[in-house]
């Protein structure tokens, strides 16, 4: 049993959800977040970020395949689940994000790198054989037609879907947001602020994990880095991790400011037991150092070199930061009692179910299709069927 | 521009696709579905059926009173009178369906304690006693008679008194 | 044979009637409903439930006699009701000390010498939430307030979510491991529809726990609603709870 101090009712004293509802806004939050730097490209023609385009969207596919995969390890009768989509209770806001999620991986995602990639895919299967032909004719659901014209509808086509699609990526972690925000029994998260701090915190995120991702590629690669693209990306995530830190700290201020009946109870525990996790890790660690790292880069000249690793450095303080802020609304949420006035703690075990491995292997998982998308659908200029020709004609 | 079939026909393609899979979750829901689902509200008609089945373990003392009528009438005079005869002898539906089944007799003094020690918040009105002080390590049932605690016939009580209420 | 107005008349009658027949059969035949095939109609009753705090003794009769009429699971700390107590030292009544050693089973240990402050204790249960908030998150439709006013789960639908009991603000719910499930206090559910009361109004020693039957003109907690002040549990978050209780301190969380 775990240890309390003070008082908890009997039934608060182990946790509900445990480390891998941690990880799901997480994961969710870096899709919504390289969506929404695929649309900047997209929508408002800031060319500058291209070369990440086609990265951001399968970084996105990637993690979104991966989402419903702690929830199902989490679920007590995850063969039932099929019932959230079956009969929603339309109350819930759990079971309506089914639908979101539903409609944002088919309508939005899948149709955008579809569209996007279509050309490349025709091409790859006039010039594979067997499994690969097959594979590649079945992702172009046997359409053989690259004319211009119909290339043309393609790139219109995506362009309403890219311009759904923002709202979209908004709605799908917003709502994640919703899920903790509308449950009034519980202080620490009941807040209108709470969809819009996670979906900001989103976007830091998934702008961080791009960067990163087409930074550590391109050096495995042995490519160039395009420097005006990451920079301009950097920007961004910069700025966006200002509105995201204002918003943080709004909450906070109002919550010290107005001191309501949970204020003491909740202070003590940040204090306490959240103290490495949220001052430490979220706040020191994870917002101001980065904000610190990419203000220099911003403020200062550098050489591209310093920028590069500062850049790296940064995105990872920021992914730390905003895993560690997903840690503490999730688990933080549920170390205090609602009685306000007892502590419990949190057991997280290794090998089981919940545990801090399936924990680990989810959040590898994303990478290993990352890779394997990388492979069926390459991001940068050269198309697989032509890297074979210029292959073959080289050797 | 001249827009000809061909050109779109990628996309009707996968219009298809999206009207099959739709078909498919159309007839993999009215097949799932339980039949009684949502005829009360938003949930199985079955689960009220499913919650009511469960065998109730405890008769209820008017259960008690079809054959024990004897030990209601003399618990009538004391403070015990509403006391339900299971609070001290646990559930006896088993017994009340079938009277060859044994009835736990609570310990003479650890099931008196259990109401009647002093602790710090019963009411004042209510009788506690400190086990040692009042009778040392004796049994309470050597004075007091557990359907009819009264140490005397002459304590009288008020005929709708009950444990608790103030005097 | 040309059909007249009469044979209209007598066939389509007799059409009728059989319907009529047919249809009543056939409801009470496909009924696997409650209402049809037994003497309790949901539509004749609201249940809650009333606790006099003056009368409580701590003595934890209520939390054993649950657990064993509904197989509540011992191990770990579950229970679908629970006794707390309350201790406020007068010198800092904003800080009340409450304990609960295995939800109340075993009554309460002696502690606080006599004249230290304000003791008392708190049974508590399910609220039965009129305007239920677990309600109101499941995604599936497991939990549901019935027309009686009983919150239930449905256990075979339930999918282990948990959203349910982060919901409640109460903590009268809990994740039952034998069956992966939500559950909590059902008001005895069971019992009532049996013309019974709950297992732990029975087994109270004192009568400080009392079901009501608000629906119905001659129980006495209507006359006992009018002339004691109630109150619930946390009425700020506005849930509708039933269990209205009697000498409810404001310390109580």
């Amino acid at each position: 049993m775990p240890h309390v101090d003070g008082f908890m009712y009997p039934n608060e004293i182990e946790l509900q959800w445990s480390v891998l509802i941690v990880l799901y806004p997480f994961i969710t939050g870096l899709v919504a977040g390289a969506f929404i730097l695929a649309s900047l490209e997209r929508v408002f023609n800031v060319q500058a970020v291209k070369p990440t385009y086609r990265l951001a969207l399968l970084t996105a596919l990637a993690f979104l395949l991966v989402a419903p995969l702690p929830l199902q390890l989490h679920l007590g009768h995850p063969e039932r689940s099929f019932e959230m989509l079956f009969t929603p209770h339309t109350t819930s806001a759990m079971a309506m994000f089914g639908f979101v999620y539903l409609w944002y991986l088919m309508v939005v995602l899948l149709l955008e790198i579809w569209l996007d990639y279509r050309k490349e895919l025709v091409l790859a299967a006039r010039a594979s054989r067997g499994l690969k032909r097959l594979l590649y004719r079945a992702i172009t659901l046997g359409s053989d037609n690259i004319s211009a014209a119909s290339l043309r509808i393609d790139d219109r086509v995506g362009r309403i879907v890219t311009i759904v699609g923002i709202p979209s990526a908004f709605l799908l972690h917003g709502y994640v947001g919703f899920i903790f925000g509308s449950i009034k029994a519980n202080p620490w998260w009941s807040t209108p602020l709470m969809p819009i701090v996670f979906l900001f915190s989103a976007i830091v995120s998934g702008i961080a994990a791009v960067l990163l991702l087409y930074i550590a590629i391109s050096r495995l690669r042995r490519a160039t880095i395009d420097l005006v693209c990451v920079d301009t990306v950097a920007r961004y995530l910069y700025y966006a991790f200002l509105v995201d830190f204002s918003l943080e700290m709004l909450d906070l201020v109002h919550r010290i400011y107005e001191a309501d009946e949970s204020f003491r109870a909740l202070d003590f525990m940040v204090k306490t037991r959240l103290f490495t996790s949220q001052i430490v890790l979220q706040i020191g660690l994870g917002t101001l150092m980065p904000l610190a790292i990419l203000a220099a880069t911003q403020l200062l000249r550098l050489a591209p070199a310093t920028r590069i690793r500062l850049y790296v450095i940064g995105s990872v303080l920021t992914l730390t930061g905003i895993l560690a802020m997903r840690w503490n609304v999730v688990i933080g949420g549920q170390l205090f009692s609602k009685s306000f006035l007892g502590y419990t703690t949190y057991k997280m075990s290794f090998a089981t179910r919940e545990g801090m491995l399936p924990a680990i292997l989810v959040m590898l998982l994303p990478l290993a299709i990352l890779a394997v998308l990388i492979k069926l659908l390459p991001p940068w200029e050269q198309p697989l069927a032509l890297a074979n020709q210029a292959d073959a004609e080289t050797s | 521009m001249k827009r000809s079939f061909k050109d779109v026909e990628h996309l009707v393609r996968l219009a298809a696709c999206f009207l099959a899979a739709l078909l498919v979750f159309a007839i993999a829901r009215a097949a799932l579905v339980p039949k009684d689902f949502g005829r009360y509200g938003h949930y199985r008609a079955g689960a009220l059926m499913d919650v009511r089945s469960h065998p109730p373990k405890y008769a209820g003392r008017v259960r008690c009173a079809e054959c024990h009528e004897d030990v209601i009438q003399t618990a009538a005079p004391s403070r015990h009178k509403n006391v339900s005869c299971e609070a001290c002898h646990g559930p006896l539906l088993k017994h009340a369906d079938d009277p060859e089944v044994a009835v736990a007799k609570p310990d003479g003094r650890a099931g008196c304690m259990r109401c009647h020690s002093a602790r710090t918040g019963r009411p004042l009105s209510f009788l506690n006693i400190d086990a040692e002080e009042h009778s040392g390590t004796d049994p309470c049932s050597s004075c007091h008679k557990p359907h009819d605690p009264r140490p005397s016939e002459d304590d009288e009580v008020a005929a709708d008194e009950k444990p608790g209420d103030k005097k | 044979m040309t059909a007249t107005r009469r044979d209209f008349l007598v066939v389509g009658s007799r059409l009728l009637v059989m319907t009529a027949a047919t249809a009543a059969a056939l409801e009470h035949v496909l009924a696997e409903t409650p209402e049809a095939v037994s003497t309790y109609k949901t539509a004749e009753h609201w249940w809650a439930m009333i606790i006099d705090l003056d009368k409580c003794i701590g003595a934890g009769h209520c939390v054993r006699a649950c657990k064993e009429e509904n197989d509540v699971i011992d191990e770990p700390m579950f229970f679908r009701t629970w006794v707390e107590r309350y201790h406020i030292d007068m010198s800092d009544p904003d800080h009340p000390i409450v304990d609960s050693p295995n939800g109340g089973i075993d009554g309460f240990t002696e502690k606080y010498p006599e004249d230290s402050g304000k003791t008392f204790f708190v049974p508590k249960l399910c609220n039965h939430c009129k305007d239920s908030p677990c309600t109101q998150v499941c995604p599936v439709g497991a939990t549901f307030v019935t027309e009686d006013g009983v919150v239930l789960v449905d256990k075979e639908y339930c999918v282990g979510c948990r959203y349910c009991i982060q919901a409640c603000p109460y903590g009268c719910r809990y994740l039952d491991p034998r069956t992966q499930t939500a559950d909590k206090c059902t008001l005895c559910y069971h019992r009532l529809t049996r013309g019974m009361v709950p297992a732990c109004c029975e087994a109270c020693p004192t009568g400080a726990r009392q079901i009501a039957d608000l629906k119905n003109p001659k129980d006495p907690a209507h006359e006992y609603l009018r002339t004691h002040k109630m109150q619930i549990l946390k009425p700020q978050m506005a849930t509708g709870a039933k269990v209205f209780y009697n000498g409810l301190d404001g310390a109580v969380r």
